[in-house]
């Protein structure tokens, strides 16, 4: 079976892909690491979009948008579990990166969502995302489109719960 | 007086001790029962990825695995089809065939049966299954799950659902459930009880 191969290698794959990207954005006083995004499924429409962003200023500052060609639109998004309840909720007025610290979005938690794909997010490949804070302005980062992980916990350090 | 203090209570304790005895050995077995003889079952009609009809019989005959999810869902349904494929894997190393294992949709709005097909293709055993959104509530009311939508401000809508995927053996009665990321081994040890419980 094609499909039983395809997933063989995906897993050997997900066991080595523990290396981290390591991209670095810097913009003001925001440093944003680790961008990345998994590879869809087939006639998966979404997908989160994952990083690491601190704010290494003496002022809050906030996430309020995201945009991409990759996708109609995105929406900065929290996803929690509650009990055995999946629940995802758009933040309103955006992602607060207080200052002084570290806002990790990862997957279970705190996203950016591509909504409406315009195709399959890739492995292997990037897709451009820009950002919109709300003091610091835009920046433009390329986030790499990973392999999808075993579990939630597949890409390394950015592990799940 | 202390004397009649003590032997009240002590019949109390023994009172107590018989209840508790009724309740662990008798009513709590007959509830549990009852779950693992309901859950799943009801007048649902649906349409499965591989052409045939989703109904309660489907369970029967054989053991499966049975999931409630959608394709617009970022992170828990990819990463359940990704760990069920896991599961696949283990069973297929030890020359087990690979659990029978349902994909139901929580919103046939968006996932027709066709684009079902091509979202679950990739996992070996996996069959996705939609239907009307009135079988579909059926189904969700039969197999307890929670789903709910909800709308986005930007326009559409998505869905907050149970992230259990169910178990049954194979007269179709529950058998155990396996949470959202569970360690692989330990998922993979119900498969293998569940495959034992056969007769
Ligand atoms: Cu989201």
């Amino acid at each position: 079976m094609k499909a039983k191969q395809l997933f063989a290698a995906t897993a050997a794959l997900l066991t080595l892909s523990t290396t981290p990207i390591g991209a670095e954005t810097t913009l003001e006083a925001l440093r944003i690491v680790d961008p990345f995004a998994r590879a869809t499924l087939p006639n998966q429409p979404v997908a989160g979009g994952f990083m690491v962003i601190t704010n290494t200023g003496d002022t809050d500052d906030t996430l309020v948008a995201a945009s991409s060609s990759a996708a109609a639109r995105m929406e900065i998004h929290e996803m929690a579990m509650d009990g055995d309840v999946m629940r995802m909720r758009e933040i309103e007025g955006g992602l607060i990166i207080p200052a002084g610290e570290t806002v990790m979005l990862k997957p279970g938690g705190f996203h950016i969502m591509f909504m409406d794909l315009s195709g399959p997010l890739v492995e292997g490949n990037e897709t451009e995302v820009t950002l919109t804070f709300e003091m610091a302005g835009d920046v433009t980062l390329a986030m790499p489109v990973v392999a999808r992980g075993k579990g939630g916990m597949g890409h390394g350090s950015h592990g799940g719960n | 007086m202390p004397m009649r203090a003590t032997a009240i209570l002590a019949w109390g304790l023994a009172l107590l001790a018989l209840l508790a005895f009724v309740w662990v050995s008798f009513l709590q077995p007959r509830l549990n029962e009852s779950v693992a003889d309901t859950l799943g079952r009801g007048d649902y009609e649906l349409v499965a990825t591989d052409g045939s009809r989703f109904t309660e019989d489907t369970l029967d005959g054989e053991p499966s695995a049975v999931f409630f999810g959608f394709a617009h869902c970022p992170e828990v349904c990819p990463t359940t089809l990704g760990d069920i494929g896991i599961w696949q894997d283990m069973l297929a190393k030890e020359g087990k065939p690979p659990l029978r294992a349902f994909f139901v949709t929580v919103d046939p709005e968006r996932d027709t049966p066709d684009m079902l097909s091509d979202y679950v293709s990739w996992v070996p055993g996996v069959i996705g299954v939609s239907g009307s959104q009135d079988e579909i509530d059926k189904a969700i009311m039969a197999f307890r799950i929670y789903a709910q939508r909800i709308p986005l401000e930007g326009g559409g809508y998505t869905m907050d659902h149970s992230s259990l995927v169910l178990l049954f053996d194979e007269r179709g009665r529950f058998f155990q459930t396996i949470r959202y990321q569970e360690d692989p081994d330990k998922a993979v040890d119900k498969i293998r009880r569940l495959l034992a419980s056969q007769s």
